[in-house]
């Protein structure tokens, strides 16, 4: 398992506040890595320059060992690189399947292709196909998502995300707004990302959560790396001391 | 939540939307009513053609708004933008002379032109320049009919080529040009909405404009093309407002944005966008043809339907809100 995505002394200022100062963080393939930290511990700005909403003033990103830098978004999607937003920026009136291809519409090919026409079959066969395989209990492709429950609503957000990354996705709090038994089927469905090969950034606040579901833990301070575990040998005491700075860690080259 | 959607249904909804769907019973039972009332006048192949007549102008402006609507946005501009086009058109008729075809297939050129110019202009305001698109257009309704009036000095302009006035009388299978070339901008405005990329990602911005956004779209561009669109149906409908007066009507038009708003909404289009349809435009647009003509035949005065066109706009708009919010709640 290599090292897939890198990032080394980001620094991010807004005016005179230092968002970032000298932040990094590591990915390996094919595994889950929650990225916690306190409010303002920057977070989401270090999630935002790792998936190309900003620029970094200073510092690098590494995409398999090769420097990359985005521009934008869409730059990022260029990478492979997806991001599940909080607000999972689903058109609620649109179905499932037509969520899944908003800007990435398929066209039917020939002539009808270049006039513009969709190419609808494929693309219902295909999310449909996705939507099975993660595991999730989106069925009805025909209902919009606004008549979607939460978890349904965020699987519809993941599975697009999955679709579309070659390489990783970010998650920013991707259970907060959901219920326990949903949060249960969003866990699963983030291990079942992984075990494609995608690998997954998991932004929470939820500690047991992220002992539960992620590989390794990056603990953000002060924008600044300032601890990495592996989920299987630490607890939450570790993670919240690391998190407030009650707790000085060790393992941090 | 279950797979109990038949096809027929899917194609149904698709279609028309459950609203419109009813409103097809509301249209057959006002044509009831003023058959019953007037048998001899209203259910007649003459009066029939007069409300297709009727309606083709304004469904083509109304193709273009359903667009825009759908996107979430708004024109109010129209009518005055009919009124500019036709205004140009006939102008450059004139300038050009003569009275065969050449001379008419510039003025339409002139009219659409001129009508997109206008829809450029709404859309770069709206989006570039962030002025709400209730107010830009409010704006470029009154600039638009002040133009056309200092152009002409106030006098509708009644010279059009012999062509023109030729074609405005000449048939096809009973109907006048007018309805047939309406129902192709419709048939056609649908399809486009229904199958292209182009029609999703209308859908799509109206829906949540930051995922089309995020999604890559290119947000502003393609509404300033939506704003042109609309410019571009009602500089047609100018045109053929043109055909069918042989004469500009400037004074004619100042309620056709409410008309066709009406119609758009009727036919259930939401005024929050990502819903609509062209299918539910056309009957919306016929259930205040329908009733225009039906109080003429029975002797009502008309102007009582300019007061139902209000009321029922707004009972319209007051469903749709309600849809909405139990959607929301849900």
């Amino acid at each position: 398992m290599g090292v897939l995505f890198e990032a080394r002394g980001l620094i991010k200022r807004y005016g005179h506040v230092e968002a970032l100062g000298g932040a990094d963080f590591t990915l390996n393939e094919g595994e889950v890595v929650a990225l916690i930290g306190d409010n303002g511990a920057g977070k989401s700005t270090l999630v935002k320059c790792m998936s190309g909403v900003e620029s970094p003033d200073e510092g690098e990103l590494l995409l398999r060992g090769t420097p990359i830098t985005m521009a934008s978004p869409s730059d990022a999607r260029k990478h492979g690189i997806e991001t599940v937003y909080q607000d999972l920026a689903l058109a609620p009136e649109l179905g499932p399947a037509e969520n899944t291809y908003i800007g990435r519409e398929l066209l039917k090919p020939g002539l009808m292709g270049k006039l513009g026409v969709l190419d609808k079959k494929t693309m219902r066969a295909k999310a449909a196909e996705a939507f099975t395989s993660m595991g999730t209990d989106v069925k009805d492709l025909d209902a919009p998502v606004s008549a979607l429950s939460g978890g349904q609503k965020q699987s519809v957000a993941i599975c697009r995300a999955v679709m579309w990354a070659s390489g990783i996705v970010f998650m920013d709090e991707p259970t907060a707004a959901l219920g326990v038994r949903q949060t249960r089927n969003v866990l699963k469905l983030i291990r079942r990302v992984a075990e494609t090969g995608v690998s997954v950034v998991l932004i929470s606040h939820n500690m047991t959560e992220v002992l539960e579901v992620a590989d390794r833990i990056e603990v953000l301070r002060l924008g600044k790396r300032v601890a990495r575990y592996d989920a299987a040998d630490s607890n939450v005491e570790q993670l919240v001391g690391a998190m407030t700075g009650a707790l000085d860690t060790g393992d941090i080259k | 939540m279950t797979a109990t959607v038949t096809p027929a249904r899917r194609v149904r909804s698709k279609l028309f939307g459950a609203t419109a769907f009813y409103l097809l019973g509301v249209i057959v039972a006002m044509a009831i009513v003023f058959s019953i009332i007037r048998p001899d006048a209203f259910p007649t192949f003459a009066n029939s053609r007069n409300i297709l007549t009727d309606v083709s102008i304004l469904l083509v402006i109304a193709v273009g708004t359903t667009y825009v609507m759908v996107a979430a946005g708004f024109d109010l501009s129209v009518g005055s933008v009919l009124v500019f086009a036709g205004v140009m058109g006939a102008k450059v008729m004139a300038a050009t002379g003569g009275e065969g075809w050449t001379t008419v297939v510039i003025g339409l050129v002139v009219a659409l032109i001129s009508g997109v110019v206008w829809g450029v202009f709404n859309g770069v305001c709206i989006t570039v320049f962030k002025v709400p698109a209730l107010i830009t257009t409010l704006g470029s309704m009154g600039a638009a009919l002040g133009i056309a009036r200092l152009i002409t000095n106030g006098n509708d302009i009644r010279t059009v080529p012999l062509s023109m006035i030729k074609f405005s009388v000449a048939e096809f299978l009973g109907l006048p040009w007018i309805v047939w070339i309406a129902a192709v901008v419709a048939v056609v405005g649908g399809v486009v909405l229904h199958v292209t990329r182009f029609g999703r990602r209308t859908y799509v911005i109206g829906s949540n404009d930051e995922a089309a956004r995020r999604g890559g779209v290119n947000v502003n561009a393609h509404l300033i093309k939506l704003y042109a669109l609309s410019g571009l149906c009602a500089g047609f409908a100018g045109f053929l407002s043109l055909v069918r007066f042989s004469t500009t009507t400037i004074t004619g038009h100042s309620t056709d944005a409410l008309q066709v708003i009406t119609g758009v909404v009727l036919g259930g289009t939401s005024l929050f966008g990502g819903i609509g349809t062209v299918a539910g435009t056309v009957v919306g647009m016929f259930v205040s043809a329908v009733l225009n003509n039906g109080l003429i035949v029975i002797d009502v005065e008309p102007f009582w339907q300019e007061v139902a066109i209000g009321f029922i706009l707004i009972v319209a708009v007051y469903i749709d809100q309600r849809r909405r919010r139990r959607r929301s709640r849900a």
